[in-house]
């Protein structure tokens, strides 16, 4: 890539140039202005791009070749579960039938479509063991904040609403304290152990009368599994709170063990990330929630529901805490979870947490020498190294990252979990074949030998990337978020 | 059975389980305690091989009526209109659909800066200088900007127009019982929101007023006026929900004065599929922008000294923030915001206005022509691309009878408005041609007075 900036599509545009054919006009005009008012038309037109058709796809084919998908190279980014997303997903959801559906059809003309979220409904309620599953959550995030929610709605209706504690573990994603502060509770932390599990002495000290909640996510952000996970579901329950399962990491364990039979009251799933639903940049997502019956009244409406083979929408919920999004989910991401899951199977979902397994481990010990490794257990699909030793020697975790970006790796998670000094997680899933493992382990032991013997090629990385490390923190105290013709 | 997403040999497993230190595979999972592992296989339908899956998936998408055979007069939020070609070609690129949030700026500059040029596009529609990079859709969105007016007035009243799309209004009291925020609701006049009981409500109490600019009902809303109301109380924020297509050439809520401008950008280049995903936009002023949830896309540089673009503004989330951050919101809708970006690169400065304007020409058409099938307009005042008309029998039965004939009828009122039983929302895009418009109006005509 020439050193020169890539032009925005606004620096590409000239006045006059049409990339756009609109349907005619072919009924008599009427004048707008003068029927709505001068004061409601627009006087300065939005001043978007005029650009031809072929500007536009070379412009966004230039964007495209300027970063970096799970078909390009390998992307073991910790949490996120950056598996292939196959490509038949793409087909199906691109089917008129799927795609060009409207929300406020008569339900007897989307039949195909309410059987679809049903049948993925009672896949993902197997999944998981738990006894209900609502598809409206748009993601991760908003999944938990609904399953929240439930609890509150819950704990209400037996006369419980002083419970206004949700315990998180120090080692939890930030987004589980957000979501439960957003749903009005208070946020009560819980240490780990030596071990890297929930201490769970430490959780008996903090349960008390005010216990809403314990959000776990199991295997935990270390992923390892927490082993006393039925110990600490019976001090949350005997304490009168609910287990919310954060599925963050469901791929390490899917067939082998099931939320709902450790005790969790609800889980959230990211579809995005376990089923491939895909991660699109960053989104849209999917997150839906699983709960038990005792909690199902509780649920966003509408429910999907079935009678004698006919699909319907139930809106009839009295309890329901109400409508969480709008519609019924992200119904496109779902389409694509379903075809993955029935394209596996329980024999190939259970094949691919193995293999998931197999593969963090195989990498953990492969590393282990030249990286500190914080917790040696076997770990399930992701693990956690400290780049400790790096440091010592003036490199950063942040420096590692940037460097294996000359060898076509996308880096894995950095500084998270936050109770890890220089933690890098990575996360290779099930479809890496062992070569590009190999790769990435070979590429990490080099790095780890130049940090002893040449720290100036790493401190100087990336070599290839179009731009050259970047000042984050200019963007943040002198903000530009648009981009202004008067600037140039 | 051999998977073809999983690549694992039998031999590999052997050297890599070598390395480990480990007998089988299920020595990894011997850390699951025994009482919670699962004894039996998951009971699931059967694997399907890639042949077969696409073909049940066939017939399964084929029991659904899709749009594109039939003529859809069906909006309410979520509008049937022309997807230029470029789009999926855009969005089908695996560099754009498998990457995930760009954490890492250096390999990730494309989609960073297409983020970039969607914050500036829509900045540019809705004259708001300050735009974040998507959030879920336009009812989270609405959600989130009741959030800020809480945050940042410290006040707990909020004031919700009728005339906001049902469902957000929805969203807006499920999400108001976490913070324990107060919804008052402000009723209807002629198919507006009636401005005398909202200068009764609004006060010193009152965080934020939203209303819908064009209204759920079509209608649109005198922005001036409603500010003026506003502006009588320092604090209180103006939160208008706003269709951009209809932007294009509407006056945008920013020259009328409101704080926070929220919507969907479904209308530019997404299709309808059941409602989502689609892709919330949130745009405020410059005061606002260090309270904005979601992620913002910033410009910088690099070392040389050469342009690029990183997420900026990170202190603000929950990541980093924890139970501190104003929002819990973690992704966005990339690729949707991608989609819209396209497609407003498509249309471009002339064509956003262009199709705008189509929409009003043809919905106005639509309406004349069925008040001289005498099926006059509900309400009397100005509409963008919907309008309402009462029916004389159930609009469920009327849609039923039109379906037949190859028409999507409108949004039946009814179900969310008691006092409008028997009202139809319709609406009128571009897509629609003079002949479609001809043949719902002698159908509705016919039922109607059949």
């Amino acid at each position: 890539m020439a050193n020169e900036n890539f032009p925005l599509i606004f620096e590409r545009s000239k006045e006059g140039r049409v990339g756009y054919n609109l349907p005619a006009l072919d009924v008599p005009e009427v004048n707008l202005e003068e029927e709505i008012g001068a004061d409601f038309v627009r006087k300065v037109d939005a001043n978007l791009p005029e650009v031809d058709e072929l500007e536009l796809m070379r412009h966004y084919t230039g964007l495209s070749n300027r970063n970096f998908g799970i078909h390009t190279g390998f992307y073991p980014l910790g949490s996120c579960t950056m598996k292939y997303n196959p490509v038949i997903n793409e087909d199906v959801v691109r089917l008129p039938g799927f795609s060009h559906i409207h929300p406020y059809q008569d339900t007897r003309t989307i039949q195909g479509a309410l059987e679809l979220m049903y049948d993925l409904q009672v896949h993902l309620e197997e999944i998981t063991g738990m006894d209900e599953i609502t598809l409206q959550p748009a993601a991760g995030s908003q999944g938990e904040w609904t399953a929240l929610m439930v609890f509150k709605a819950f704990h209400e209706a037996n006369g419980e609403s002083h419970r206004n504690e949700v315990i998180v573990p120090d080692s939890a994603h930030g987004t589980n304290p957000a979501s439960a502060a957003i749903a009005g509770f208070k946020i009560v932390e819980v240490k780990s152990n030596d071990k890297g599990l929930v201490d769970v002495e430490d959780l008996k000290k903090v349960v008390n009368e005010n216990t809403a909640a314990l959000m776990l996510t199991n295997p935990n952000t270390l992923g390892l599994f927490e082993t006393q996970i039925l110990e600490m579901s019976e001090i949350i329950h005997e304490a009168g709170g609910k287990m919310y399962y954060d599925g963050a990491n469901l791929n390490a364990i899917m067939g082998y063990a099931r939320p709902g039979d450790m005790g969790f009251d609800a889980v959230h799933l990211n579809l995005h990330k376990t089923f491939t639903g895909p991660h699109g940049g960053g989104g849209p997502g999917s997150g839906p929630i699983g709960v038990t019956d005792e909690l199902a009244a509780y649920l966003p409406k509408p429910v999907v529901v079935e009678k004698d083979g006919v699909y319907d929408l139930d809106y009839d919920r009295p309890e329901s805490i109400g409508m969480v999004k709008n519609f019924y989910g992200n119904f496109g991401i779902n389409v694509r979870s379903y075809t993955y899951i029935r394209t596996l199977g329980a024999e190939g979902l259970k094949k691919a947490s193995e293999l998931a397994v197999l593969n963090a481990n195989y990498i953990m010990r492969s590393l282990q020498e030249k990286y500190e490794l914080p917790f040696t257990q076997h770990c399930k699909h992701e693990f956690v190294i400290s780049g400790n030793k790096q440091k010592a020697l003036g490199i950063r975790t942040s420096d590692i990252a940037k460097r294996l970006m000359d060898f076509d790796i996308h880096p894995p998670t950095v500084y998270f979990p936050l109770i890890v000094d220089e933690a890098l997680m990575i996360e290779p899933t099930e479809t890496e074949s062992k070569e590009t493992l190999d790769h990435f382990i070979d590429t990490m032991l080099q790095i780890a030998d130049e940090a002893e013997n040449n720290p100036d090629i790493i401190h100087s990385a990336p070599h290839k990337t179009p731009v050259k490390r970047l000042d984050e923190t200019r963007a943040s105290r002198k903000p530009v978020f648009r981009w202004n013709k008067e600037e140039k | 059975m051999d998977f073809r997403y999983l690549p694992a040999t039998e031999a590999d497993k052997t050297q890599m389980l070598e390395k480990i230190g480990a007998k089988s595979t299920d020595e990894l999972f011997s850390d699951i305690p025994e009482k919670v592992r699962l004894d039996r296989k998951l009971n699931l339908k059967e694997p399907t091989s890639e042949y077969e899956l696409k073909k049940e998936m066939v017939a399964m998408a084929a029991k659904n009526a899709n749009l594109q055979d039939y003529s859809s007069f069906l909006g309410a939020g979520v509008y049937d209109h022309f997807i230029p070609s470029v789009v999926d070609h855009v969005i089908s690129r695996q560099e754009f659909y498998t990457s995930y949030t760009p954490y890492q700026p250096e390999m990730t500059q494309g989609e960073l800066q297409a983020m970039f040029e969607f914050q500036t596009m829509v900045s540019e529609i809705t004259g708001m200088p300050i735009v974040n990079s998507s959030l879920y859709d336009g009812g989270t969105a609405v959600v989130e900007a009741m959030y800020l007016s809480n945050v940042q007035t410290k006040k707990k009243k909020i004031l919700v127009s009728e005339a906001l799309h049902p469902e957000y209004r929805q969203l807006v009291k499920t999400a108001s019982k976490g913070k324990g925020l107060e919804i008052v609701e402000i009723g209807l006049t002629d198919g507006k929101t009636d401005l005398a009981q909202l200068e009764k409500e609004i006060d010193e109490d009152t965080a934020s007023v939203i209303v819908q600019y064009p209204n759920f009902l079509g209608q649109i809303e005198p922005l001036d006026k409603i500010n003026a109301l506003i502006k009588a109380q320092p604090k209180a924020m103006m939160i208008v929900s706003s269709n951009p297509l209809a932007l294009g050439y509407l006056t945008p809520p920013s020259e009328f004065g409101a704080d926070i401008v929220v919507g969907d950008t479904q209308v530019f280049g997404i299709p309808a599929q059941l409602g989502g995903p689609h892709c919330g936009y949130f745009a405020t002023t410059d005061k606002l922008m260090r309270k904005v949830p979601g992620r913002f896309v910033g410009e910088t540089v690099d070392q040389d000294g050469q342009r690029g673009y990183v997420l900026a503004l990170q202190t603000r989330e929950q990541h980093i923030r924890r139970e501190k951050a104003t929002s819990n919101i973690t992704s966005n809708q990339a690729l949707n915001a991608v989609a819209s970006s396209a497609a407003m690169s498509a249309l471009g400065k002339n064509g956003v206005k262009d199709m705008s304007k189509l929409n009003m020409q043809k919905a106005r058409y639509t309406k004349q022509q069925l008040e001289e099938a005498g099926l006059p307009a509900a309400f009397s005042g100005s509409i963008f691309n919907e309008f309402v008309v009462k029916l004389s029998q159930p609009v469920k039965e009327v849609n039923e009878k039109l379906f037949d004939k190859g028409i999507v009828g409108g949004f039946d009122l009814g179900i969310v408005y008691p006092e409008f039983e028997n009202h139809m929302l319709i609406a009128t895009t571009e897509i629609r041609s003079k002949e479609e418009i001809d043949a719902f109006v002698k159908e509705l005509g016919d039922i109607n007075n059949g």
